[in-house]
């Protein structure tokens, strides 16, 4: 049930993107179904999760590697599962209205959906490996929904900025857990969080939580990397609403609070986590007031309100985590609504522009009511959420002690930032909504459709009961969550919203006077709406972007140009230097071992040379190049037979066969010769050179290998090859048992290169073939007639008894596709059928090999365990009926088909 | 024997080379056979070169000294099949480039 969380968004997901893009109704409905699941299923949990229980799934996944599929829901996963499923729910809605006739509403909410996945999967994995999988999919997600309208060119850019900044987040993230998971031996959330004192001690501490700061500061948007955020904005409204202020960018946030347990409490953990919150909070509320776009300014604000949740995490004074949390409640609320506000000021003005924007409260007094009560408590306003959040985090800021300066820089900060909060705050409510002059927008304002509404409503009414009833509606899910976070059980503390006259609400009351005397202050003395700042980290990201593409460029102008022939001639070069650099180091040397040869082998080397010399003298006549290379492929074949390796000698003899037909077939639609002109010696002899260059280095390398002492592993395999294979060819067993999942892979590039070939030179030969029959002299086909039925059941012989004597299912197949291509080739194309045929075998090859590897998983092996049993048939005597047989089979049919099928295309291909 | 099938790898690999640094698509295919029976010859020479042990088993002592090393055998074998794709691979796209340029050239080139 709890998987459900995960999956639910997931399959709606999968749904969407099946739907055409004018099922709009369809297409909110589905997602709407999909969030109010997971809504559901959340609000069920709610009775063991509040009563302190931890919700689980598992399962194994890949277990070498630590990572396992494990579903954890305690507190904290509840509370953003929560946050994530409503406000998604409300965003949906949100979003119905928002997008336009001809936007595909399918793809927007299947991105959604994704995310929500993705998202639900980072706060409620309890295995880190899987939280950073689903931490890189909110990155991918964001990236797609920043990028949703492809066509313009900001909205490309903000999201590769996105995607940028994140994803380099994501792979220091992968850093980090990797070392925790190095120090704790598991990744498992439960062990990682028991073990605070082994973490904080060890020599890698400090890499590991650097590198967990860094994925997390990038994901919260948090000095210096909180530059992509604004960027971002230039996302849909309801993406900004649902993922750039409720939940994507509170990832970082969580990440803190959920390792806090396991990381915090270290000098290096409170200096740079606060110093960072600290500088983020108070630098973005400045910048966010002098923004002129709407959602530029709620963008600044985000990262403000993020900064101060990263200060409280680094504090660590008893409480912090109760208000951290409640914090990130708040804002989700207050924000994802004023995102909403926008976005309809927006969609029924055509600006968000605040300098063009006046005295809409006259033309959507409601909207506008709701607008003012969701900033209200952005800034902090009595009897509003935010109120009560930001009065404990004055308190926590108050309680720091110990530090030196920041004892009393943070709680000055804290007011300061304060300030310009509520500087903002007014300044999106006066600025819009009243002021004398007339409204500059594009189009009359009005109020939206009624269902457009109902969000930020909802969200709006939270605000006040929150910050109202504190204690009738949040006190539990915050208590939870917050002991989840902080990893124990809390001080006593009370949620109340009037504790006497203190210095807390002394600051409150600072905040409130000095934001609205900044905001009408500096109204007097500047001309806010004259003001332009760039964005400086923003032009930094850039410039360090274009330095980096400008020297891949110059590199590509080095190696990428100037085609194959200086690709192979500096990649060979670069192979020879790499390749004996250890020489240049440490020397050379050789070891004792050598063995003589005798005069055969000498002779057979003379004959090599003598073919090569002749190749690379006559190559550019190409009918006798392929009878030279031919020629060499034999002379390779007679020395696998002289050394023992017969299964090797067929192999090689066989593809010779295969090879020299194919080519002769291609040879008869490509030109006959290379054309003299192409060699000039300016150009041959530095090729030469470089080949005698590679040729003699590789030599030399061999020599040297071969002339040390080596280990085989291979007793191994002589071993047990017929006690726990049944077989007796040592390297059929390998191929077909020991290794068959190598094999398995080969045939699956054998399969798919033959399907390549068919696909690229069938295209255009679509009409029937015409069976030539008369061309071929009268014995041949007769010939061709009687050996197919016998070279068939010579195939097959090799391949039963290759278990255990040469042949097998590699050389069987080479066998009968050699045979039919000489058929074919004899009596005319028409007698191996239509291609489709040889497709269809392959495919049955490879699910034959497949399903038999797939079937000892059945009985609860491994994958391609083997079985076998000895059967005694008539005339056959007894031959090994092994699970390895069938699999055998899959190869056999897989090498024939595919041979054959490649063998077609290429002669039914003709000249154009 | 050592001598001998270095100086061999060295021959196959250096006429592989020339010939992939031609400008023909045919002679890339040609240079790239050369190359993969270099490649193979490498792989197999590193087990034991032994005359008439041939790694099926029978009544001989389960032991290296009486069979040659079979994993090399079988990783050659495979290769040799999987190079024999990736050459026809090759001859299938130098058709169609030939085809629809009609010129073999490898470089862009039409010369």
């Amino acid at each position: 049930m709890v998987d459900g969380l995960i999956l639910i968004p997931l399959l709606a997901a999968a749904l969407l993107f099946t739907l055409p893009d004018a099922a709009r109704l369809r297409a909110t409905a589905l997602a709407a179904g999909g969030m109010l699941g997971v809504f559901a299923l959340v609000v069920a949990l709610a009775p063991a999760v509040l009563d302190g229980e931890i919700a689980r799934s598992q399962a194994t996944w890949l277990p070498a590697l630590g990572l396992s599929w494990h579903v954890r829901i305690d507190g904290l996963a509840w509370l953003f599962a929560l946050l994530v499923s409503g406000i998604g729910a409300l965003v949906v809605l949100y979003a119905h209205y928002y997008l336009g006739r001809d936007e595909s509403m399918p793809r927007f909410f299947g991105y959604l959906m994704l995310f929500t996945c993705a998202m639900l999967g980072v706060v409620t994995s309890g295995n880190l490996l899987l939280l950073l999988v689903f931490w890189e999919l909110t990155s991918l997600t964001s990236f797609l929904l920043i990028g949703f309208w492809r066509e313009e060119a900001e909205a490309r850019r903000g999201a590769r900025m996105a995607l940028a900044i994140t994803g380099l987040g994501g792979l220091a993230l992968l850093g980090g857990i990797l070392l925790i998971g190095r120090i704790v031996g598991s990744f498992e959330l439960d062990l990682v969080l028991a073990s605070h004192s082994l973490i904080t001690n060890h020599d890698w501490y400090p890499w590991a939580l650097g590198l967990v700061l860094l994925g997390a500061f990038t994901k919260s948007a948090q000095f210096p990397f909180h530059f992509w955020l604004p960027n971002a904005m230039a996302a849909p409204t309801p993406v900004s609403a649902f993922l750039h202020s409720a939940t994507m960018v509170k990832a970082g946030v969580f990440l803190l609070a959920r390792l806090n347990p396991a990381l915090s409490g270290t000098d290096e953990w409170f200096w740079i986590v606060t110093s960072a919150g600290l500088i983020t909070f108070t630098s973005a509320a400045c910048i966010a007031i002098f923004q002129h776009d709407l959602k530029g300014l709620l963008a600044y604000s985000t990262i403000s309100h993020l900064g101060l949740i990263t200060l409280l995490m680094g504090l660590g004074t008893p409480l912090t985590m109760v208000a951290a949390v409640f914090h990130i409640i708040n804002h989700a609320t207050f924000k994802a609504s004023l995102f909403m506000a926008a976005g309809i000021i927006d969609h029924e003005s055509g600006t968000r522009d605040i300098r063009r924007l006046k005295n809409l409260f006259r033309y959507m007094p409601w909207t506008g009511a709701l607008a003012i009560v969701a900033a209200a408590a952005m800034a902090g306003v009595p009897l509003l959420n935010g109120f009560l959040s930001k009065e404990m985090f004055f308190a926590e800021t108050l309680a720091l002690t110990g530090h030196a300066v920041f004892d009393w820089v943070v709680p000055m900060g804290a007011v300061i930032a304060a300030i310009f909060s509520v500087a903002y705050s007014v300044r999106f409510v006066h600025d819009v909504f009243f002021g004398k002059a007339v409204c500059e927008s594009p189009k009359t304002p009005h109020e939206p459709p009624r269902f457009m509404k109902v969000p930020v409503e909802v969200l709006v009414v939270l605000c006040i009961a929150v910050g109202t009833f504190p204690g009738l509606t949040i006190a539990t899910i915050l208590d939870v969550a917050a002991r989840a976070a902080a990893g124990g059980e809390l001080p006593y503390y009370s949620l109340a919203i009037w504790h006497g006259f203190n210095l807390p609400l002394l600051m409150s009351a600072i905040a409130m006077a000095g934001g609205l005397a900044l905001y009408f202050g500096l109204g007097r003395i500047v001309d806010l709406h004259g003001l332009e700042f760039g964005q400086r980290a923003r032009g930094m990201y850039e410039s360090i972007l274009s330095a980096a593409l400008d020297v891949s460029r110059r590199v590509w102008r080095i190696v990428g140009n100037e085609g194959l022939t200086r690709h192979v001639a500096i990649w060979a070069l670069a192979a020879v230097v790499l390749g004996s650099s250890p020489w240049w180091a440490g020397g050379f040397a050789l070891g004792e071992q050598h063995s003589s040869a005798p005069p055969l082998a000498w002779a057979l080397l003379m004959l090599l040379l003598i073919l090569n010399v002749f190749l690379l003298r006559h190559y550019r006549n190409r009918l006798v190049a392929l009878a030279l290379i031919g020629s060499i492929g034999l002379w390779i074949c007679v020395g696998f037979v002289l050394l023992s390796a017969p299964d090797l000698a067929l192999t090689q003899l066989l593809v010779e066969v295969a090879s020299a037909l194919l080519l002769l077939l291609a040879l008869r639609a490509l030109p006959a010769t290379t054309p003299a002109t192409d060699s000039h010696w300016r150009q041959d002899l530095p090729h030469a050179a470089i080949a005698m260059l590679v040729g003699i280095a590789v030599g030399v390398a061999s020599y040297a290998v071969l002339s040390f002492e080596s280990e085989s592993i291979s007793q191994f395999f002589l071993d047990n090859a017929v006690p726990a294979a049944g077989g007796t060819n040592a390297v059929n067993v390998i191929i077909v048992d020991f290794r068959g999942l190598d094999t398995l892979g080969e045939i699956t590039v054998f399969a798919i290169a033959a399907l390549i070939i068919h696909a690229l030179l069938a295209a255009r030969h679509r009409q029937v073939d015409r069976v030539d029959e008369t061309s071929q002299p009268m014995m041949l086909r007769l010939a061709a007639a009687v050996l197919l039925p016998f070279a068939l059941l010579i195939s097959i012989y090799i391949f039963i008894r290759g278990h255990n004597q040469p042949g097998g299912g590699f050389i069987a197949g080479l066998v009968a596709a050699g045979a039919l291509g000489f058929s074919a080739m004899a009596q005319g194309r028409g007698v191996l059928g239509s291609a489709r045929t040889w497709v269809v075998i392959i495919a049955a090859g490879l699910l034959l090999a497949v399903g038999t590897g797939a079937a000892a998983m059945w009985v609860d092996y491994p994958l391609l365990t083997s079985y076998y049993q000895y059967w005694k048939l008539p005339v056959l005597e007894k031959i090994p009926l092994a699970s390895v047989f069938l699999f055998d089979l899959g190869v056999y049919l897989v090498v024939t088909a595919g041979t054959v099928l490649l063998l077609l295309a290429v002669a039914r291909h003709e000249r154009a | 024997m050592h001598l001998i099938a270095a100086i061999t790898i060295a021959l196959l690999t250096a006429a592989g080379i020339f010939l992939c640094l031609k400008r023909r698509t045919f002679d890339l295919v040609l240079g790239l056979t050369m190359l993969s029976y270099a490649a193979n010859v490498l792989i197999f020479v590193m087990g034991r070169l032994l005359v008439n042990r041939a790694p099926i088993i029978d009544s001989r002592p389960l032991s290296l000294l009486n069979y040659t090393d079979p994993l090399p055998q079988a990783l050659v074998l495979t290769a040799i099949v999987i190079s024999f794709a990736m050459t026809a691979l090759l001859v299938a796209m130098a058709l169609k480039a030939y085809a629809q340029r009609g010129s073999d050239a490898i470089d862009g080139g039409d010369a």
